[in-house]
């Protein structure tokens, strides 16, 4: 049932990029259970409004967990102390009356803070844009079922394409490597028969482009598929680790 | 019908006017394409498919959106599917009945062209979703697997568990990234559109506000197309994203572009309801649940009672005393009904006093009879001959998991209620809005050179959307229809050269984006721009929700002019311009939702009959349906505007040649 909260919370203010920022806290009172992470933060933001303050900026748009935005790292956890479940899903029955409550933004040289607590993650979309598609012009695709695929592998590839490309993943990475995330794109279409054409330049150039854009290196902890909200299998890692490999050994289309 | 509306239907009977259309429309040559600028603002379904086709014709790209990336759109949580005309389950299908069902489904409030158009060029976008590698749910053989949606009795609806949008989104994404790879397109992430530029009566650019530095921008484009969405936020609890705003296509309307149907708005019935006032949106539980979800009230007023004050649990009332309100009243589509009639039956049943929970405005949906069923079929699939009641029931969980398993847990996430062990409580919510830019068959507004797609127009749906076809429209327009009809104008632009920014129509639109945005960062007043919108949500819901009122719409309008007033004497917007300033953000399109809601309320003032998602009190049937007049309201209403928040209405008569229209019956 519905509870009131009186919590503390830490957080991390950074006016712009050159700023060097810092914690400041704040005190919350009446904070019901059922409302969302965000939710507390829109009170605390009128609470700082009216009283001639500065709201925090982060990022948020959907608040139903698929857009990806938000971005919270709360008592030293992407997403919060929830498995499977984003910042904006996270409701507040799931802290305690006079808890401390810290949150920081994303920590990534990838991933430089823009203001307060939204970083900059157009990292990922150039990621993307070096190989995290199937080169199909438009207008005269063959018919639809004229593609088979095997329910595992559609079910399997599925699960790989469900990731949202919030960066929690490198949030959670002691390496701040960006490993699941490009190895979940890799594995949609290395699973399917409309990727294997382009599958071993892609899996090439993606993880080039990972490199390129400072991200580090996978050393196997696991921390981000723990900390992934849409709980995105380390198996994706591994294949695109098999493939990588077998691109580079083969001499042919590099 | 006034000669400022010219809908350029081509001639012909209806099944061919495309592809005669197509075969005849002017082309243009791929050296001319690359000195043609197109802008798209808004990178949902439309705008990103647009942009990944238009590029990839040769024409320079622009795309702007003010989220951080092109992939986190609205689109993306679009859940439960996108309708296609494939009849892959041989159960009747076909392009007429897709278009019979959409025309019917908006309760003959659309045009017969366009959406036949949509009807048949619908097969060609799941061709080309698969092609691009979107992972739709399949069957055991390989093949794609359907299922059913409101409003139709076919099996049409192609889905990915219930993350449809994201995956068909992702895959448009994919595209346009592909050529921003390529460099035919460049992005602006976490960019505003303030306002269009026109010159001389032709819309040449847009002023934009880089949301990260505060800095405003000038962009020429030979044509704009607005991409940008609904304005389902006007109500300020929806299922819309936070920032999913009618700035873009508000601003256009203030410069000249007719705003068509506003009031035709899409309650959808099943949504969590509301908990407290400190909600900031609502989430919707995908129509597809309907698939497999029965949805009750108690029969009898003593046991809602008793479930409101939680003295008893919803399994504790026997099956006897449970009212499938939806079963009764419409016999042949069920709990399969048009959204509209599910949401107007679901709030007709609890303002009788048979609500649920604590607000007494809650319904529930009930997946126990299904998940027996299933359990049922899987012991046979099994070779359990006689299996525990218990084993039936994980069985049949396992097969509902898979089906709608992240809806299970996201309802979980925000209620706390397990919904495998409880039915879910649901409410109707605002989802998704019919109106938008008036557009021709070309997808332009009545400005030449500035388009609208997707849902930012109005042309498709009538006064009623059906279930998986805004998936459908988006993707139709951006990948299928805006390819070919952009030339009809672009063909004719080829000698325009593109025009510096220095232009003083450029410099007078930047002055007036500025001396707005000064204005508002001068008022220094005293609320924060949610107490703003908080109120003209509950003013639009109230009076012009899921039933409406002359006394009421008159209310509101007045209710609404005084917020505005208010609003612009005391609003409080902390910081500066120049920065990154969501506040500001929000303050802006605030201001333009209150001047969209007084339209909304004027145009349904207007309209005195009742359709679709459009019901006045004043016009219904002795059962309560709705009570359509087609001698005096079949037709589109284009709105004008003049300074000073004054409308001019104009009429575009719609005609039904192809289908006969009737008293829409769900019976």
């Amino acid at each position: 049932m519905e509870k009131n909260l009186n919590l503390n919370l830490k957080v991390w203010r950074q006016k712009n990029a050159e700023d060097k920022g810092g914690f400041q806290e704040y005190k919350l009172k009446d904070i019901s259970t059922d409302m969302s992470f965000l939710e507390m933060f829109d009170v605390l933001n009128e609470k700082l409004i009216v009283e001639g303050g500065d709201p925090i900026a982060f990022d948020h748009d959907c608040r139903e967990g698929i857009c990806g935005s938000c971005s919270m790292f709360i008592n030293g956890r992407p997403h919060g102390p929830k498995q499977g479940v984003t910042t904006c899903q996270l409701h507040m029955r799931s802290f305690n009356d006079g808890e401390t409550i810290v949150v920081e933004p994303w920590r990534a040289s990838a991933f430089p803070v823009i203001k307060d607590l939204v970083v900059n993650r157009s990292a990922f979309d150039r990621i993307i844009s070096a190989g995290g598609f199937v080169s199909v012009n438009i207008g005269n695709a063959q018919d639809a079922n004229s593609i088979l695929i095997p329910k595992v592998d559609a079910d399997e590839s599925f699960a790989a394409a469900a990731c949202i490309g919030c960066g929690a993943c490198v949030a959670a990475c002691k390496n701040a490597s960006a490993m699941l995330f490009v190895s979940a794109k890799v594995s949609q279409f290395a699973l399917l028969p409309q990727g294997q054409p382009e599958r071993k330049q892609r899996v090439l150039d993606m993880v080039a482009h990972m490199d390129e854009e400072g991200f580090g290196a996978c050393t196997n902890t696991g921390a981000c598929s723990a900390e992934c909200p849409k709980e995105i299998s380390l198996t994706h890692i591994a294949r695109m680790n098999r493939d990588y490999l077998t691109a580079e050994l083969s001499t042919e289309s590099k | 019908m006034t000669s400022k509306l010219d809908s350029k239907i081509p001639e012909g009977n209806l099944e061919q006017k495309w592809t005669k259309y197509q075969s005849s429309v002017p082309l243009v040559n791929p050296s001319n394409k690359r000195s043609l600028e197109i802008l798209i603002i808004g990178s949902g379904l439309a705008g990103a498919s647009a942009a990944a086709s238009l590029s990839e014709l040769g024409y320079k790209v622009k795309v702007f959106c003010f989220q951080d990336s092109a992939r986190r759109a609205h689109s993306i949580a679009a859940q439960g599917g996108i309708n296609a005309a494939k009849n892959y389950q041989n159960d009747g299908d076909s392009t007429y009945r897709l278009f019979y069902d959409t025309i019917k489904g908006g309760d003959y409030r659309s045009r017969e062209a366009n959406v036949y158009r949509l009807a048949s060029v619908s097969s060609n976008i799941i061709d080309q979703c698969v092609a691009s590698g979107v992972p739709f749910a399949r069957e055991y053989g390989g093949l794609l697997s359907n299922r059913s949606f409101g409003g139709t009795q076919v099996q049409r609806t192609f889905y990915a568990a219930g993350q449809t949008g994201q995956q068909l989104l992702l895959g448009a994404y994919s595209g346009l990234q592909r050529q921003v790879g390529m460099g035919n397109v460049k992005m602006y992430a976490r960019h505003e559109m303030q306002d269009v530029v026109n010159i001389d009566g032709v819309c040449r650019g847009i002023i934009a506000r880089d949301l990260t530095t505060g800095k405003l921008e000038r962009h020429f484009g030979h044509a704009v197309l607005l991409c940008t969405g609904g304005y389902g936020n006007v109500f300020y609890l929806s299922t819309n994203a936070m920032g999913s705003n009618v700035t873009a296509a508000w601003k256009a309307h203030k410069k000249g572009a007719m705003f068509a149907n506003p009031c035709f708005t899409q309650i959808h019935p099943t949504c969590i309801p509301v908990s407290g006032d400190h909600q900031s949106k609502l989430t919707l539980m995908s129509e597809s649940l309907r698939n497999d979800g029965r949805i009750w009230v108690p029969m009898k007023k003593e046991d809602a009672l008793a479930l409101r004050e939680n003295r008893i649990k919803p399994n504790d009332i026997k099956e006897e005393d449970r009212d499938y309100y939806l079963e009764r009243r419409y016999p042949a589509f069920g709990n399969l009904v048009p959204r509209d009639v599910a949401s107007r039956a679901a709030k007709e049943r609890c303002d009788a006093g048979f609500g649920v929970n604590k607000t007494g405005e809650a319904v529930y949906l009930d997946f126990a009879f299904n998940t027996i069923r299933y359990g049922k079929m899987e012991a046979t699939k099994k070779n359990m001959h006689n299996p525990t009641d218990l084993q039936i029931v994980e069985m049949g969980r396992a097969v509902v998991k898979e089906k709608y398993g992240n809806l299970f847990d996201m309802y979980q996430q925000i209620t706390g209620v397990n919904p495998y062990e409880q039915p879910m409580m649901i409410y109707p919510a605002v989802h998704y809005t019919m109106g938008g830019l008036w557009v021709d068959y070309n997808l332009m507004t009545n400005i030449p050179g500035l388009y609208a797609l997707g849902e930012a127009n109005f042309s498709d749906h009538g006064a009623n959307r059906l279930g998986a076809s805004a998936l459908m429209q988006g993707l139709a327009d951006g990948y299928f229809v805006i390819p070919y009809t952009i030339g009809a104008y672009l063909s004719k632009e080829i000698m325009t050269k593109a025009i510096p920014t220095d232009h003083p129509a450029f410099e007078e639109a930047e002055n007036i984006v500025k001396a707005t945005i000064d204005e508002l960062m001068a008022i220094k007043g005293t609320k924060p721009v949610d107490h703003f919108h908080k109120r003209l949500g509950l003013i639009i819901w109230n009076q012009c929700g899921m039933a409406r009122n002359a006394e009421g719409l008159k209310k509101a309008i007045s209710d609404v002019q005084q917020l505005r007033a208010e609003f612009w004497s005391s609003v409080r917007i902390p910081g500066s311009a120049n920065e990154m300033n969501s506040e500001l953000e929000k303050a802006g399109r605030v201001a333009d939702f209150i001047e969209l809601g007084e339209l909304m309320c004027i145009d349904a003032l207007s309209r005195e009959e009742s359709c679709g998602g459009h019901f006045r009190e004043e016009h219904q049937t002795e059962e309560g349906e709705a009570l359509r007049n087609d001698v005096d309201y079949k037709y589109v209403a284009a709105w004008e505007y003049f300074a000073g928040n004054n409308w001019e209405l104009h009429k575009e008569e719609l005609i039904y040649e192809n289908i006969k229209i009737a008293q829409r019956s769900y019976k």
